[in-house]
């Protein structure tokens, strides 16, 4: 009744209303499906660890959770897993840093570049299963390079103390992507160093160590910190090699994940919340920190 | 060979450094080693020399077949969410939506935050209990694994979609009477099929060899078999190894070449 005795530019306001309403729908509907899927399988996922971390059994708001997290079985999978991420970080930044710089430095013929930087683009892939397979038939008990200096140096690695499925085979195979991860992030910004701050280092007469320590590392630190974080959480997040690799017997945070997923291992469904909470922290932290690095560093290659 | 040692003596600057050979050299060594090292264990599977029996016998397993199938359903179905997601939204969002670009962009590097493992952990809690049940059905899996790649794809679907003149193509459509469907996939789609190659194969490397969420979510997908595999057997997982690095590389060529392509394309 009202409606019908409304004025009619009342009306008229409503009905344009009416059509922005319409226009934002289809202002918006191609986006629609991308932030429905977003949310429903990565968002809510995400949210429902985050909140469960901060709840008790009982449902009430605690930090009880990541106190418990000290506990020493979660706290030395805490080590381990930053240990060896940490470790095949620096490694693998190192390694990769020498074998990029050579690359563009080293005057070696183009192909080398070219294959080594295809090469870099299928290994940072190779991580999982099958490269774990690899490494067992390389480094294995009965692995060819283990066979082969039993029978020509009669050295047994294993007596030695080596074995393949710990913390230092590990990382032997966490290398095997973290190297060439580090060769495709830190190319561009080698590719970047000009030939000209060499050429006036050397005319300005600056030794070649002080021209690395003074000029080139300075300007190459955050781009390598930046990677090196990448390389981290990289190393961090990884399940599938180290499951194939120690049958889940290395005591890995994902491993524990994984464990508490399948059985309730910490018998206590909130404290799992809190390990997988408390490693998107770690990760969350390293990726900002890592894109805030690499954005410092691109004001010098404008 | 004389000469060339001559002429290599006299531009001295024109050889390779030492340095590099040495370092390149040993990355060689580390690199080839596990490769070779493989390869050879793959050969030791038949009795009475080197052969390929090993293979054989992973080609003839029923479990293969059908996990591989299972895989490549599953690579193919998030490749599809992949791109149904990212296409629109990317797409509006250079034409119209400019200001949720950022949000978009961040979104999709969400997944390198979360871990596989942490995601599953996230999908299970959610969806193994009424109202929303969703366990029992092997799409949350290729949901999952869409999330995985979304990264990828966003990055890939945005890349190709850079250099075109969208604003013009949709009102030069309009002005001549087609809907904006019709322009999309007469023209739009067109042009950047070598990005959306390049992306789904990058899809197909990743979803093939993905054990995390098919182990979590329970699915006889080609990663846990492999895993299984690995177990029980001795030659087979080289074999297995072999055959899916060179999946692997055949998949991430197509994604450098195409990649690559579409770079070019962008620069002129």
């Amino acid at each position: 009744m009202q409606a019908l005795s409304r004025p009619a530019w009342a009306r008229e306001r409503n009905e344009k209303r009416f059509a922005a309403g319409r226009e934002a729908l289809r202002l918006y509907f191609p986006v629609v499906p991308f932030f429905i899927f977003a949310i429903a399988f990565l968002i809510a996922p995400a949210a429902v660890i985050l909140g469960g971390a901060f709840l008790s059994r009982g449902g009430d708001f605690t930090f009880a959770n990541f106190v418990r997290l000290g506990a020493p079985k979660i706290r030395s999978a805490y080590r381990v897993t930053i240990e060896l991420s940490a470790s095949t970080a620096a490694i693998g930044c190192a390694a990769g840093f020498l074998i990029a710089w050579q690359l563009e430095n080293g005057r070696l013929p183009p192909w080398c570049k070219k294959a080594a930087v295809s090469f870099s683009g299928v290994a940072s892939n190779f991580a999982g299963v099958p490269l774990a397979f690899a490494f067992i038939a390389t480094l294995g008990r009965t692995g060819i390079v283990t066979r082969f200096l039993q029978s020509a140096f009669s050295r047994d690695l294993y007596d030695s103390g080596f074995s393949l499925y710990s913390f230092r085979g590990l990382v032997l195979a966490y290398l095997y992507f973290q190297i060439p991860l580090m060769i495709m992030v830190i190319l561009p910004a080698i590719e970047s160093v000009k030939k000209e701050w060499r050429e006036a280092a050397k005319s300005l007469s600056v030794s070649s160590l002080d021209y690395w320590f003074g000029v080139l590392l300075p300007i190459l630190a955050p781009p390598i910190a930046a990677s090196f974080l990448l390389l981290f959480g990289n190393a961090f997040g990884a399940y599938a090699t180290a499951y194939a690799l120690t049958g889940g017997m290395l005591n890995l945070v994902t491993i524990v994940i994984g464990s508490q997923i399948r059985g309730d291992v910490l018998h206590d469904p909130n404290l799992g919340y809190a390990l997988a909470a408390g490693m998107v922290f770690i990760m969350a932290a390293t990726s900002f920190l890592s894109i805030s690095l690499s954005r410092r560093f691109s004001r010098w290659t404008q | 060979m004389m000469q060339n040692k001559d002429s290599m003596r006299q531009s001295h600057d024109k050889g390779p450094k030492l340095s590099a050979v040495v370092v390149l050299t040993i990355a060689a060594f580390f690199f080839a080693l596990p490769l070779i090292s493989v390869f050879i264990f793959s050969l030791h599977g038949s009795k009475g020399g080197p052969g390929f029996s090993a293979y054989a016998r992973i080609l003839k397993d029923s479990r293969f077949i059908s996990s591989f199938g299972f895989s490549m359903a599953n690579a193919l179905g998030a490749a599809l969410i992949g791109f149904g997601i990212t296409l629109p939204a990317a797409m509006h969002t250079r034409l119209r939506l400019k200001r949720l670009k950022p949000l978009i962009e961040t979104i999709t590097n969400l997944p390198f935050t979360v871990p596989a493992i942490v995601l599953a952990f996230g999908l299970i809690r959610l969806y193994s209990t009424p109202p929303f049940l969703f366990t029992p059905s092997p799409l949350l899996l290729t949901a999952g694994s869409a999330v995985i790649c979304l990264p990828y794809v966003y990055r890939a679907v945005d890349a190709g979609l850079a250099p075109l003149p969208l604003a013009a193509w949709f009102e030069a459509g309009q002005s001549m009477g087609a809907s904006a469907t019709e322009v999309f996939f007469s023209v739009v789609l067109p042009n950047i099929k070598t990005a959306l190659i390049s992306a789904a194969s990058l899809v197909f490397a990743v979803v093939m060899g993905e054990l995390t969420l098919a182990v979590m979510l329970a699915w006889p997908a080609f990663g846990p078999y492999m895993a299984l595999v690995g177990r029980d057997l001795a030659y087979e997982p080289a074999a297995l190894a072999v055959l899916s690095f060179a999946m692997t590389w055949v998949s991430v060529a197509v994604f450098h070449a195409t990649g690559s392509r579409n770079e070019k394309k962008r620069r002129t």
